[in-house]
């Protein structure tokens, strides 16, 4: 079992081992970490700090894009969940009920999503580009287009305080983390969403409640949104609907695509989607420590998630293989496995 | 009869072949102006190959093609369509997002100072339907109408583009029969015009309804040409099937059945299965036999609730059940392999074991997931019963053969201990020795008590293994057999609607 796991994220851990070596050549003190008022500082801190959000997002865009969906709305949900928990938390409330608060509308935009794709059978990137664009205008609506700040020690707690020397953050999405890979591995979760992701009309025929399962991931994806924006915004001690997860959905989406899952559903690993996220994170690491001039930063950034793309795409394993078998050894069948063609002769 | 005049479109010795196979050997076909030729046989007989031949979406591998008394060699459908040879596929071709009128004129629009000419458009449209005796707003999206009047709509497409051949690919096979009657009102006032029209369906009753002759293939052959008012159903469905199946032999089963499990009154779909009743008791197999598109698979899916019925009631050991959808249909005991293994049957990319369990998980719900180790124990005995070959249980399914994955299919549904077992085409694409194990184990699991319900166009399956044979007729049940009237010959003859020959 945690041999199959190793094997599958193999891949993933050696870019990461790379990215964190671009690091530390672009900047050779990247791995020291020293204690600080009770509290471990360092750039190997703040990647698993600052890669928080996305972690949390990648968890939940995960699930989704297994049962052969995606999640377009988590960036604009960020930005709700920030404002829901923001106002409460400014209207006097404990910021546990903030908190409470702001999960609750992840779970109500989660739901919305879920019942567009499963019950109305809307395509998930439409159906949730809805909330994509309207969520954000939500969370405008919420703060009057202003940054909503408050100052409660509680909540911005969860976005810069620390636990046992560990940012708050990292505890809270190594917790998830757990949580979920425990929630649909132990149970037979897991292979449910696969089934459906698969093949949902053979799941569905084997007497599988695709409906529900299509709700539960999207149900969960705005948890963990809801989640993130509350970080996001105990970090800064205020809610900005224009720039909490702004563009956070691509982030997720990659570090899914990174962490080798198919868009087209079926198998998944969460852990693999973590360290997709963390890749993504080293990257933006890597380029502001290097001192290159910001603008450079997302063209960089495009430069090597393509290079990480290629290296994984099935053309680039398909010349791999072609080459091998044509220089190692003469004596193996040199053809590639064939396209697959549509069958000729279908009804007659 | 105006027959005497020369053919509008006349192949002769059309062939085809693919990798290993023959699949259009030597074929004629003669096409009179006027006349609806209906062109029958099984599934695999031919049919589309030869049509696809003669609409140029195929290179033929021998013969000739003559329209009008000119060779013709037409490169691919929009060639042929030029030539004046126009298709209509079971599948409206259209673009549902259009309007009729857009559809009808879609690449010879009617231009105006280098601008569409909506306006002549429309009003050409409106001319053309009329013709065709619909009345319609050709302003309004193809998509808001029934699939009938899109089917007509792409008739005159056709028509209009090519004006010599009409070829009709199973018009009808998803209309019902108002829409049946309209659709015919059209292929007669075509036919009056002097068109030809070449009528691909699995439906006897309307063959012998709307054509004047009919050229029957089986196996890539031409297997006769008869014209209908002198032939009998019975001929035709003989030369359909051949006559291979009249060795069969049954062994008949003599075990009393059991209570009843299900039953069914005014059960039904529209569009898919007319309503019907029907019972099935406890270690019986009930056989479902027609033609290809007689309504067996939508019994078998209606049943199930993969396409639940729409009217009717069900019972389930005297108490009404509902089946609305798979879900249900598995709580309450049922289980179904549908025809189509790799569409609805196996989730690919799952390993063997997964797919094995998937059935009981699903009925178990997630919070109660079956182990490893339990699920290993599970598809082990499956494999072992059941006989299937694979190299290990962590393989995708995918990668199995056809008989192995219809075992594995069998394996989930074993494993839930079904009351009720659908099969539909049990045996369909699997070699001669899965096959004979197949209808084994259904003798096995009739006798320790299971019912089943197997749909199948193989009549000797039948024969060997039901009890008791329902035979279905244009959506309809029309006969049952029990016990030694169960024969080939007398499925065929029920098939083909003939009173029983004294």
């Amino acid at each position: 079992m945690i041999k199959a796991t190793l094997r599958r994220i193999a891949p993933q851990l050696a870019i990461l081992a790379l990215a964190l070596a671009l690091n530390f050549i672009v900047f050779p003190d990247f791995f020291s970490i020293r204690m600080q008022n009770g509290r471990l500082y360092g750039n190997l801190v703040d990647v698993l700090n600052r890669g928080a959000p996305t972690a949390l997002l990648a968890i939940g865009m995960t699930l989704v894009i297994a049962t052969r969906g995606i999640d377009l709305s988590v960036g604009a949900v960020m930005a709700i969940a920030g404002a829901v928990a923001a106002l409460a938390v400014t209207s006097g409330h404990h910021w546990t009920a903030a908190l409470g608060a702001g999960l609750l509308a992840g779970a109500v935009c989660g739901l919305w999503n879920g019942f567009l794709v499963a019950v109305l059978g809307i395509q998930p990137i439409v159906a949730t580009l809805v909330l994509m664009v309207a969520g954000r205008g939500v969370a405008q609506l919420l703060t009057e287009g202003a940054i909503l700040t408050f100052n409660d020690p509680g909540l911005s707690g969860l976005g810069s305080g620390a636990i046992l020397a560990l940012p708050t953050p990292v505890w809270i999405w190594v917790g998830v983390a757990l949580a979920a890979g425990l929630l649909v591995r132990r149970t037979a979760l897991g292979m449910l969403i696969e089934a459906v992701g698969v093949n949902e009309r053979s799941a569905r025929l084997a007497g599988v409640d695709s409906r529900a399962l299509l709700i539960a991931v999207y149900l969960v994806a705005g948890l963990c949104a809801a989640l993130a924006g509350v970080i996001v915004a105990g970090d800064i001690k205020g809610a900005d609907a224009n720039n909490a997860g702004l563009w956070m959905e691509l982030d997720a989406i990659l570090a899914v695509v990174i962490g080798g899952n198919s868009l087209l559903g079926g198998r998944f690993s969460i852990a693999a989607s973590l360290l997709g996220a963390l890749i993504i994170q080293s990257v933006n690491s890597a380029i502001l420590l290097s001192g290159m001039p910001v603008e450079f930063n997302l063209v960089i950034k495009a430069l090597l998630i393509i290079a990480i793309l290629v290296i994984q795409s099935p053309k680039v394993k398909r010349a791999v293989y072609l080459l091998r078998a044509s220089t190692g050894q003469p004596a193996r069948e040199t053809r590639p496995p064939a396209p697959r063609r549509p069958a000729e002769e279908g009804r007659t | 009869m105006e027959q005497m005049a020369e053919p509008v479109l006349q192949a002769t010795g059309v062939s085809k072949y693919f990798p290993g196979a023959i699949a259009l050997d030597e074929v004629d076909l003669r096409l009179y102006p006027g006349e609806v030729h209906a062109l029958l046989g099984e599934n695999g007989a031919g049919k589309s190959t030869l049509i696809k031949c003669l609409t140029g979406a195929y290179a033929r591998d021998g013969g000739a093609i003559l329209l009008e008394g000119v060779e013709i060699d037409p490169r691919d459908p929009l060639d042929s369509q030029r030539l004046g040879i126009g298709t209509v596929y079971q599948e409206v071709n259209l673009l549902p997002n259009l309007t009729v009128a857009e559809n009808l004129f879609l690449g010879r629009q009617p231009t105006r100072f280098g601008f569409v000419d909506h306006r002549r458009m429309k009003r050409d449209s409106a001319r053309i339907l009329a013709e065709y005796g619909l009345e319609i707003d050709p302003g309004r999206l193809l998509s808001s109408f029934s699939i009938a009047v899109q089917q007509i709509v792409a008739i005159a497409r056709a028509v209009e583009m090519s004006g010599k051949v009409l070829i009709l690919d199973e018009p009808t096979a998803s209309l019902d029969r108002e829409e049946v009657e309209l659709m015919f009102s059209v292929v007669r006032r075509l036919t009056a015009r002097g068109l030809a029209v070449v009528f691909i369906t699995h439906f006897l009753d309307q063959v012998f309804a709307l054509c004047d002759r009919a050229t029957i293939l089986r196996n890539g052959r031409v297997v006769g040409s008869r014209l209908l008012r002198e032939a009998g159903q019975t001929e035709i469905v003989t030369l359909m099937l051949g006559r291979q199946l009249e060795a069969a032999t049954r062994t008949p089963h003599e075990a009393e059945p059991g209570e009843v499990l299900l039953s069914f009154a005014g059960f039904g779909r529209r569009g898919a299965i007319e309503p019907f009743d029907m019972t099935i008791r406890s270690g019986e197999v009930v056989g479902l036999a027609g033609l290809l598109g007689s309504g067996r698979s939508e019994t078998c899916a209606a049943i199930f609730g993969a396409a639940p019925a729409d009217r009717g009631e069900a019972r389930l050991r005297g108490l009404p059940v509902r089946l609305g959808d798979p879900r249900e249909a598995v709580g309450h005991g049922l289980a179904f392999c549908p025809e189509d293994r790799k569409i609805d049957g196996i989730v690919g990319d799952l390993s063997v074991r997964e797919n094995i369990v998937l059935a009981l998980q699903a009925r178990q719900g997630w919070a109660k997931p079956i182990s490893r180790a339990r699920a290993q124990e599970i598809a082990e005995g499956y494999v072992k019963a059941l006989d299937i070959r694979l190299a290990h249980l962590d393989m995708p399914i995918r990668l199995l053969s056809g008989g192995n994955q219809q075992k594995a299919l069998l394996a989930r549904w074993l494993a839930t201990e079904p009351a009720l077992l659908i099969l539909d085409e049990p045996t369909r694409g699997i070699d001669v020795g899965a096959h004979a194990e197949i209808l084994n184990l259904i003798e096995r699991l009739r006798a320790r008590g299971m019912a089943l319900l197997v749909a199948s166009s193989e009549m000797e399956e039948l024969v060997a293994c039901a009890g008791r044979v329902i035979v279905l007729r244009d959506r309809r049940q029309v006969e049952e057999l029990t016990g030694a009237d169960i024969s080939p010959d007398a499925i065929v003859r029920a098939i083909a609607g003939e009173e029983e020959a004294a």
